[in-house]
């Protein structure tokens, strides 16, 4: 049981975290926008999840402008991806266990 | 945390991972119809080439070309009623009709097909017309396949079934009309009411 627990990872810790990985898992990149729309998360909101989860370098982001606007494109990382894989691994057993 | 607030983690994780990588909202009624309008179709063009000049389809006649409008009548009808059903649908479901999803899903569709198509008129434009029913099953189940991966899992089996029959109709080219009939006619009919019955109706 401990072995589980030290497997849920913190940084994932919470639903919008966790959207922006799934999202992230099944698509090359997402854009902000996108993100939002499918989260519903509010600009801030969504702004300093992703900011936590790169820093522990789980996503990576691109900034870049699509003619004049400015355009935010998240990839998530090779790491980012195991960690990810290990939290929901984690999770299922949890379930599984009770 | 209890354990069925990771049970909903889990279930979001999974909704969002399909929301975000596949369009759903095809609409299985749309296939039915696209299958109904082939029947029809292929009836006409039967009933064309069988009384009209003796049983054998003379090129570059007016029974061809007949046979070439009822042919791309069939196409359109099916097209423009997929993408009526479609938005229709994608509405219901407050899906949007035009994003990253549907994009992907569209050029991944028309990348085989159009191939496909090019090669037919290229090889048509060669006299070489007996191998034309069979392509058409072939890349057009090839265009499934490959836009299967962007939606919902049906579209694929029915790709494997058009590919199969393309091939068998390649090797028996005296049946290649029928083989037509059915991969276009009843197997858009049967997967159109599979998926009708699997994802419209909820």
């Amino acid at each position: 049981m401990k072995n589980i627990i030290l497997n849920i990872n913190k940084a994932f810790d919470h639903r919008i975290r966790l959207g922006i990985m799934s999202v992230l898992m099944v698509n090359e990149y997402a854009e902000f926008t996108t993100l939002k729309e499918l989260l519903g998360a509010t600009d801030g909101n969504l702004a300093s999840h992703t900011k936590a989860l790169e820093k522990v370098e789980f996503i990576r982001i691109e900034k870049q402008f699509i003619g004049r606007k400015p355009n935010t494109r998240y990839y998530a990382t090779e790491h980012g991806k195991q960690e990810f894989k290990k939290h929901i691994d984690a999770l299922e057993k949890l379930i599984k266990n009770k | 945390m209890s354990s069925e607030d990771y049970l909903k983690d889990i279930s979001e994780i999974k909704n969002l991972m399909n929301k975000s990588s596949r369009f759903i909202s095809l609409s299985g009624l749309s296939g039915i119809l696209a299958g109904i309008y082939a029947l029809i179709g292929a009836a006409y063009a039967y009933w064309l080439v069988n009384n009209n000049s003796n049983g054998y389809l003379i090129l570059n006649g007016k029974i061809f070309q007949m046979v070439i409008f009822d042919l791309l009548l069939v196409g359109f009808f099916s097209i423009a009623t997929a993408i009526f059903l479609t938005t229709r649908k994608a509405k219901k479901n407050e899906e949007k009709i035009w994003d990253a999803t549907t994009r992907r899903l569209l050029l991944n569709f028309l990348i085989p097909l159009v191939s496909g198509a090019i090669y037919i008129i290229i090889i048509l434009g060669h006299q070489k017309y007996g191998q034309t029913g069979a392509l058409m099953l072939l890349f057009y189940g090839l265009a499934l396949i490959n836009a299967s991966k962007y939606t919902v899992g049906d579209i694929k089996y029915l790709g494997y079934t058009e590919v199969v029959l393309g091939l068998i109709a390649a090797m028996l080219p005296g049946y290649v009309f029928w083989f037509w009939v059915i991969g276009f006619g009843v197997m858009h009919i049967v997967y159109g009411t599979v998926m009708y019955f699997k994802h419209d109706r909820k």
